[in-house]
């Protein structure tokens, strides 16, 4: 399709042809013609946000859980700046996305114009692309080459940053068919001999592990299915990081739970004393690691990631296998089919024997109470509850968000949406907002801390105007828990700067914004107020007010190995779990 | 020394893998389009590897390509990781590394040097020249440009010995380099 339209005309034409149906935004005066071709249609919808930030948060929110590309549209300088967080954040958990930023005209770039800001020169290392169109010849080209970028490969963010002369101007539009891809072109396809390698190298496992991530759920729901199918076919022990919950069914039993620094002592036991370790769309990230040479010392190891920059970064692999997950998964169960591969059924056994052992130190135990509410016992009560109901979690980054990881339990891929790579605070709400509006029907909360949530509250707002039904499932134990977890463990207790106080009575607050506010401090009330929050037809903020000083355990603090976990005082015996040197730790 | 952190005061461990740092010469194809040179130094800065030398121009006028070279330095896996990340870039076509034995490169690089000097030790910088096969390119009765051209290690010496003739400043390219036998890129 060819046409003649005005540069701002063409974004709009260039979105609605690549599918997209929510463009999450902020108005200003360089992107105002592209705000006036917009309110010129209506297949576009435009959710109006309260914060840059937070339009990039929820248009990742979006993106994670329906796999398409999320959109942001933001003003030049400070909306650019603005943007600058999220963006950092989708290039961290590869989240495709396009954020297209106004710009001062042409001829006013470089001089200092008002609202102008090197946008491609800020957003050079916090992209995985960008652009800055100086003609409106190239704009039709570089919206969809943005699209096929942000989406193949390594997903991940572009930015377009279009002057404001630009989107004024006359040319003709092509369509996505139209313009071909000149040189991004990533391989899906992992390398068949590698792949039977692998397979070898994993048949003849005694003790294996498969340690899956972020990449099974980017490359889609059909990876999962094959993760599945693989795991069935071998009966081999699966574990997953932060990124991945989902992809593989907790309620199964060959699931050990997440790994890394705040994973199950199976998870991170069975990691290390394994023979072969089948690294799958995972990055060997360093919560995830701990101390890199003690390090699963006796395995070896193979990586498969479509990135062929993850391999042998942190942890030197014996196989790295560059592609798709759900391309290599597909070979791999192919070729073991083919070869009527059987897994070291004996060995396996055992295997197994030894880490139903460290199952049974049940490390996830907490110390129940009947006067104030665990944030264990909230996030538990908070996954009862919802069984009946279709459920999308976000979250805000802290000891919540390491509770809902290990308390919540995910049985399918796109319902876990989480800030990563970035830990950013103030992800959870916007990115509910992305999520509530891809299913308009569902159960979605953010499980958040009193201080995430209050980095981006104002998008409350933005949930009011849409009518959107989030719920924020605040544990508010007044602090900075994390923070005060790494002060009472690794700095003698001093508390400098992680208790709030004088925080905003949340019940008011949501209140104010014309949402629905619920307060529960007793772990007797707490099943009738989730009730209560789930039956609301409104934003909710629901304020539970937890134990002040309750740790997220297991812990391998930075730069310790895995078998120096920290467990909390109810989890098995900890003299045994420690090793002598872990032991001064404690 | 004296003021870096105990390793015990932090929560990161020193870095614990130790390994040889070698000197590698990377060819690398581009689309010549603004902003490459700035992603590709934003990389070396960003994640803290070292650029020897770079060099950069349009190579094929009609393709749209130019040819960045860069000698960097780094242990092997570093080095691995410095392609690969250079091959993430979007606008990058193909990376080479000319050090390793697959395709083993042949690396030039040109200099131009200014020498003041009369007398005995003007003489004696012409007859070195010479020596370097090193053209005279400029000429004054007090000064000469030489233009030398060469493996870095052969300009180096070059200018070690004008040094004490009167060496006044030097230019240089940086690093260029092709593959050797009958492939190209
Ligand atoms: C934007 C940002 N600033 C600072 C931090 C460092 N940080 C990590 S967790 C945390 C505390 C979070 O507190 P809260 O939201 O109350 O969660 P809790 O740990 O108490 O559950 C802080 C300050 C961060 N991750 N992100
Ligand atoms: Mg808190």
């Amino acid at each position: 399709m060819t046409k003649e339209m005005t540069g701002a005309e063409m974004v709009i034409q260039a979105l609605l042809d690549q599918g997209v149906e929510y463009i999450f935004g902020y108005p200003g005066g360089a992107v105002l013609p592209i705000y006036d071709a917009m309110f010129q249609q209506d297949k576009l919808k435009h959710i109006l946000v309260r914060h840059e930030q937070g339009a990039v948060h929820a248009a990742e929110g979006y993106a994670r859980t329906t796999g398409k590309v999320g959109c942001v549209l933001v003003t030049s300088g400070p909306g650019a700046t603005n943007a600058v967080t999220g963006l950092t954040d989708a290039l961290m958990d590869s989240i495709p996305l396009v954020c297209i930023t106004g710009q001062v005209p042409t001829h006013l770039i470089g001089n200092d114009a008002f609202q102008e800001c090197d946008t491609v020169g800020i957003t050079r290392p916090c992209t995985k692309h960008n652009y800055l169109v100086k003609s409106v010849n190239d704009l039709p080209r570089v919206l969809h080459e943005a699209f096929h970028i942000a989406a193949n490969g390594r997903p991940g963010p572009v930015v377009i940053d279009i002057p404001k002369d630009v989107q004024f101007a006359t040319g003709t539009y092509l369509g996505p068919k139209a313009v071909p891809m000149k040189s991004y072109r990533p391989k899906v396809k992992g390398d068949l001999d590698k792949i039977k390698a692998a397979i070898d190298m994993l048949a003849n496992a005694k003790r294996p592990i498969i340690y899956s991530g972020g990449g099974i759920i980017n490359s889609g729901r059909e990876a999962s299915h094959l993760l599945r199918e693989f795991a069935r076919l071998t009966g081999f022990p699966v574990t997953s990081t932060l990124m991945g919950l989902g992809a593989y069914p907790a309620a199964d039993p060959q699931w050990l739970g997440m790994l890394g620094m705040h994973g199950t002592y199976e998870a991170n036991w069975t990691m290390h004393d394994c023979d072969v370790m089948l690294c799958i769309g995972a990055r060997f990230d360093d919560r995830i690691t701990g101390r890199i040479d003690a390090f699963s010392p006796g395995s070896r190891k193979i990586h498969v990631d479509i990135d062929a920059s993850s391999i042998n970064k942190n942890v030197k692999v014996d196989l790295g296998i560059v592609g798709d997950c759900a391309h290599v998964l597909e070979d791999m169960i192919r070729i073991w089919r083919a070869e009527a591969r059987q897994p070291n059924k004996q060995a396996l056994a055992t295997w197994w024997k030894q880490i139903d052992k460290w199952r049974s130190r049940n490390s996830l135990a907490y110390r129940q109470s009947n006067e104030t509410i665990k944030p264990q016992y909230a996030i538990e009560r908070l996954y009862a509850l919802t069984r009946d109901r279709d459920v999308y979690i976000t979250t805000e980054v802290g000891q919540h968000q390491m509770w809902a990881a290990q308390f919540f339990k995910f049985e399918e891929p796109n319902r876990w949406m989480t800030s990563g790579g970035l830990g950013t605070m103030g992800y959870g709400l916007p990115a509910s907002i992305g999520v509530q509006l891809a299913h308009p029907k569902s159960l979605v909360i953010d499980i958040a801390g009193e201080a995430s949530v209050l980095m981006t509250m104002q998008e409350m707002s933005t949930a009011a105007q849409y009518r959107l039904p989030i719920k924020i499932f605040i544990l508010n134990n007044q602090y900075m828990g994390m923070v005060r977890q790494w002060q009472e463990l690794l700095h003698g207790g001093r508390y400098s700067e992680s208790y709030t106080a004088a925080l905003p009575d949340f019940v008011k607050l949501a209140e104010a914004y014309r949402g629905y506010g619920i307060r529960c401090d007793k772990p007797g009330d707490l099943d009738h107020a989730i009730k209560e929050m789930i039956d609301v037809d409104k934003p909710v903020i629901f304020d539970c007010m937890v134990d002040q000083a309750e740790n997220c355990f297991p812990m391998i603090p930075s730069g310790k190995a895995h078998n120096e976990m920290l467990l909390g005082d109810v989890a098995g015996d900890i003299a045994k779990a420690i090793d002598e040197r872990g032991k001064v730790l404690v | 020394m004296s003021n870096a952190t105990p390793a015990s005061a932090s929560h990161y461990p020193a870095a614990t893998v130790k390994e040889k740092i070698e000197r590698h010469t990377l060819s690398v194809l581009v689309d010549n389009e603004p902003g490459v040179l700035a992603r590709v130094i934003g990389l070396f800065s960003g994640r803290g590897y070292n650029i020897d030398s770079l060099t950069v121009s349009e190579t094929e006028h009609e393709k749209h390509l130019s040819r960045i070279t860069i000698v960097t330095s780094g242990t092997p896996m570093v080095i691995e990781q410095i392609r690969h990340q250079l091959e993430r870039l979007v606008q990058i076509r193909r990376v080479v590394d000319l050090t390793d034995s697959a395709m083993p490169g042949i690396e030039r690089e040109l200099a131009m040097v200014k020498v003041r000097g009369k007398g005995e030790n003007r003489v004696e910088a012409l007859r070195l020249a010479d020596a370097f096969r090193a053209r005279v390119i400029d000429a004054g009765t007090e000064s000469f440009i030489f233009e030398i051209t060469g493996a870095s290690e052969k300009i180096e010496s070059f200018i070690n010995l004008m040094l004490p003739l009167g060496l006044v400043e030097v230019s240089r390219t940086g690093v260029v380099a092709i593959s050797r036998g009958p492939e190209g890129m």
